[in-house]
């Protein structure tokens, strides 16, 4: 009985920091639930292009990327190559790429798949033609313009 | 005293480094976290034509944008800058000064609207071609979707159907100059579309909610006003008239 008089006695108790984990943890599953892990290894340099009439992209899961730029190893020299997924790819596979995308999704949103074109600036417009093109033959047609938001 | 600890078994597990370990898994969510989101200029590719269908475009209908290999800007066979397109496509748009070399625009009331829709319904109702019947319905949809933007806004003009900004490019243009052309010309018709929605609604288009059923009506019928109708046509290659 005595040693509970003992510490009832003592002034200020220190603060319990038994809740601190629980703080803690609410931050790291709000962080674990926003985090986008970049799923892809840039291969090529992009510096994106700036405008201010921007749509945002908003379901993340129904878009696929197209990277345009100039290769990252010098080695492969700089004109412009493009990149899917992980790697180098040309002209010719951006139909395979396309229907493994739509293969991919669900039959009701595979119209609905954005491709976006992460471009970079200095390119030129040749190959963006090209890839452009490429899409409309595969029947992508919803694309978007990746452009910072400038000004 | 001995038989007592034995009952309390093997005790609390400190739980004082729990605190810790949530601290590195939040420090390392913390820096492979990307915040951005990716935004950019949306656009809809036109689908490939099978068959080559010659439309009847009249001259006065396209805006004809062009940029050559130099990033340089030939608007309807004048150079032009940059910072003009945006006042030049909305000139195109709504034709102010009803110039004959920009698009006739066509009058909007809503009792032409109505006889229009009457026009068709009896249409649907005497035939019996399907075809034709599916026709008559686009059609008398069309019209219906235009009477009820005169009853929001009020008579209106209405560009004619074919009317386009067309945008073509060299081979050698940039990329930068083309989305800046492409937001030129988004900025423009985004103006136009602001203007008129702050006139009749005191707010800006952009401010709509198009998940709201009121906003949605609205949006449908500035969107019929001011289409967005920007050509991403087939490539045509602007070097090979003038040879370098």
């Amino acid at each position: 009985m005595s040693r509970f008089k003992d510490k009832g006695s003592k002034s200020v108790p220190a603060i319990s920091t038994a809740s601190l984990p629980d703080i803690i943890f609410m931050l790291l599953f709000f962080f674990m639930v926003t985090t986008v892990m970049r799923e892809t290894d840039l291969k090529v340099k992009i510096t994106l292009p700036e405008a201010t009439e921007v749509t945002k992209l908003e379901d993340k899961a129904l878009v696929d990327y197209v990277y345009i730029g100039p290769p990252t190893s010098q080695a492969l020299g700089t004109e412009p190559l493009i990149q899917l997924n992980d790697q180098y790819a040309k002209l010719e596979e951006l139909d395979a790429w396309v229907k493994a995308g739509n293969e991919r999704r669900d039959e009701v949103l595979q119209q609905k798949i954005t491709r976006s074109l992460k471009v970079d600036k200095e390119t030129n417009m040749k190959i963006v033609t090209d890839v452009k093109q490429e899409l409309r033959k595969s029947n992508a047609l919803k694309i978007n313009y990746s452009t910072g938001r400038g000004r | 005293m001995l038989k007592k600890r034995k009952k309390e078994g093997p005790g609390e597990i400190n739980a004082g480094s729990m605190a810790d370990i949530a601290f590195l898994l939040l420090i390392f969510f913390l820096v492979t976290t990307t915040m951005d989101t990716d935004s950019g200029i949306m656009r809809l590719l036109p689908p490939v034509v099978v068959e080559d269908v010659k439309m009847d475009v009249n001259k006065r209908d396209v805006y004809e944008v062009l940029i050559n290999d130099a990033d340089m800007l030939l608007v309807e066979g004048t150079m032009m800058d940059i910072k003009e397109l945006r006042a030049g496509a909305k000139e195109f748009m709504t034709n102010p000064s009803n110039n004959i070399d920009l698009p006739e625009k066509r009058r909007m009331t809503s009792a032409e609207c109505q006889q229009k829709i009457a026009e068709y319904r009896s249409g649907v109702a005497s035939t019996s071609d399907p075809k034709l019947k599916d026709d008559y319905q686009k059609l008398m949809e069309k019209w219906e979707d235009r009477l009820s933007a005169v009853r929001l806004l009020g008579e209106y003009n209405e560009l004619p159907p074919n009317a386009v900004i067309s945008l073509q490019t060299g081979s050698k243009t940039s990329y930068d100059m083309y989305v800046k052309v492409q937001n030129e010309l988004e900025a423009g018709i985004r103006e136009l579309r602001d203007e008129l929605c702050k006139e009749k609604f005191g707010r800006k288009f952009t401010e709509l909610d198009d998940k709201v059923d009121d906003d949605k009506a609205i949006i449908k019928a500035i969107r019929l006003v001011f289409p967005q109708r920007i050509s991403e046509a087939e490539p045509v290659d602007v070097t090979k008239n003038n040879p370098a």
